[in-house]
């Protein structure tokens, strides 16, 4: 049985309730908007919260890109474009550059965005005072009241007992100079890239019901105490064996056959775009 | 007596419930101790008024359920008052009704005015977080970003109630009561507020280790002197401690005055018995 779904999959009524969330996520920049989340046909907690912003903000023209962790061919990012893409019919993408809508999980792509684009990224855990304060009814007083002082102590403890801050991905930012947000778990090394953005950021964790925003030319800094500055992952020395790339994050890798620890773009589309170039320029050499 | 008091109360009053018409008046109500039998509101505590002053330790006692803790939970903003005016003498605070402020402006006094003990370690500390980071913790909320400086404030904090450094990193649920009692004191004291609150805090504990809080309080007001208000059922901790002493029965004073002379030479009928009540 085949039947027909509505454009993007949900009802006008359920993008319009979904809008309106981001709408004001945008207009508050860092602020959890909640929304009632919709059954999907994913499970909860692979996606749906990108997914549904992705779907209700969606349009006939536009180009949609899903990475999952830096990868076009994964499972899930697959899974996802296929569902968009046979509910619309948009076309799809995976060079960064062609996408007009992108869809992440947990990476912000290499290539820099630009003001056409918008990147939907999928939260896990939206709350950043959620391992210090269990009570949502308590969090959103202590958002309100700018009252921030646990997610400093969770980091004053990772100093104590590690000597650095110890939060491999989703280190809490400053939105804006008013709400601390998570970044959703992307490393480090893409935190900077929240900072004024030129790109509209929108997230949207779906088990917990949320929608926030950052929206184009934000600042956003990530918390850092006086003594330890904010630093991101380095790859000194390391570079990607593949396309050779060094100021990407790179994925370690130990290569099955030598045993040796290799490093890997973990961006893929942005690599096989430096292969290409590569290739072109090894091409235009030897036949010029 | 020219001194300025630092902290002034004036009818505090707090019930739990919403009372009735047999006991909205004041004057008339008839209360079974502080209870009101016929719609089951609670007056927990009913028009306190007194002053601390600079660096005395003002001690109150009363039998359990005479509104002692509630007093205390009103005056650091864990309750909110029924009624009643709360002025701290501070340039900033003058003037200002301390329980009218707004909430972000309670947390300012909260990490900046004061400081509290309570009776159980567990609602002043975090117990899954370290030492260092239960006392850091007011820091931070004070506004410092400066781990170092945290680090070595809470290290001299800690070397004061005598807890070994080697276990400074611990967290607080592996200690014994007494040591969970000084991690709570050093973090009341962290931010060297002007005002103290010591809720019960010998309560539960053994004869030697309370000795030991008991010294570290008076060494606390005489080096640092800062103003305490020190509750407690236990007259013995009152006599050591305590300068003045205001005696509570049913959520409202029936004695204050000089603790030697309220122990002394008690006057109301209650106190008498209390005292007399001492083995």
């Amino acid at each position: 049985m085949k039947t027909n779904t509505h454009f993007a999959f949900f009802d006008e009524g359920s993008k319009k309730e979904i809008r309106r969330a981001i709408m004001k996520a945008v207009a508050i920049p860092g602020y959890q908007v909640p929304f009632a989340s919709r059954e999907m046909p994913i499970a909860r907690g692979w996606g749906t919260g990108g997914l549904q912003i992705t779907l209700s903000i969606i349009g006939k023209s536009d180009v949609l890109k899903v990475i999952d962790q830096g990868a076009d061919e994964s499972v899930n990012a697959v899974s996802i474009k296929k569902l968009v893409h046979e509910t619309t019919g948009v076309e799809l993408t995976e060079q960064t550059n062609k996408a007009s809508v992108i869809q992440s999980r947990h990476r912000i792509p290499e290539v820099a965005l630009t003001e056409d684009q918008i990147i939907v990224l999928q939260v896990p855990m939206p709350e950043p005072l959620r391992k210090v304060e269990a009570s949502e009814y308590m969090t959103k007083r202590m958002h309100a009241e700018d009252d921030y002082s646990g997610v400093w102590l969770m980091l004053f403890e990772q100093i104590m007992k590690y000597g650095k801050t110890a939060t491999s991905a989703d280190h809490p930012v400053y939105v804006n100079g008013r709400y601390v947000m998570a970044p959703s778990p992307i490393p480090r090394f893409d935190n900077s890239k929240l900072h004024q953005s030129e790109a509209l950021i929108l997230l949207g964790a779906g088990r917990e019901k949320k929608i926030y925003a950052v929206p184009p030319y934000t600042n956003v800094e990530s918390l850092a105490f006086e003594d330890y500055p904010f630093s991101v992952e380095v790859f000194e020395g390391k570079h990607c064996h593949l396309c050779g790339s060094t100021d990407v994050f790179l994925d370690e890798l130990i290569d099955p056959e030598t045993g040796e620890t290799i490093h890997q773009c973990n961006d893929t589309s942005y690599c096989i775009e430096q292969l290409n170039k590569k290739a072109e320029a090894e091409v235009q050499t030897s036949y010029a | 007596m020219l001194e300025e008091p630092i902290l002034q109360v004036r009818n505090l009053r707090k019930q739990f419930g919403t009372g009735c018409m047999e006991c909205a008046e004041v004057e008339t109500r008839k209360l079974e101790k502080n209870f009101c039998k016929n719609c089951g509101t609670v007056y927990a505590c009913q028009d306190i008024s007194f002053d601390l002053y600079p660096g005395e330790i003002l001690g109150i006692v009363g039998e359990s359920g005479s509104g002692k803790s509630t007093m205390m939970q009103c005056l650091y903003f864990d309750n909110e008052v029924s009624s009643g005016e709360a002025f701290i003498n501070t340039p900033e605070l003058v003037s200002n009704n301390v329980f009218e402020l707004s909430a972000q402006k309670k947390r300012s006094i909260r990490n900046h005015v004061y400081g509290m003990v309570y009776q159980n370690p567990v609602h002043g500390l975090k117990m899954n977080f370290s030492s260092v980071g239960n006392i850091a913790e007011k820091l931070i909320a004070a506004g410092n970003r400066n781990v170092g400086q945290m680090e070595a404030t809470s290290k001299k904090l800690l070397e004061n109630v005598h807890i070994p450094l080697h276990r400074m990193k611990e967290e607080p649920r592996n200690f014994s009561g007494g040591m969970q009692q000084r991690v709570q004191i050093a973090k009341a004291l962290s931010n060297n507020p002007p005002i103290l609150f010591l809720d019960e805090v010998t309560t539960g504990l053994d004869l030697s280790v309370q000795a030991n809080v008991l010294d570290l309080i008076k060494v606390i007001q005489r080096d640092l002197g800062i103003s305490m208000i020190v509750v407690s059922h236990d007259l013995a901790v009152i006599r050591m401690l305590a300068d003045r002493t205001i005696v509570l029965l049913n959520g409202k004073i029936i004695e204050e005055g000089l603790t030697d002379q309220v122990l002394e030479d008690p006057q109301h009928e209650y106190t008498q018995q209390l005292v007399y009540s001492l083995l």
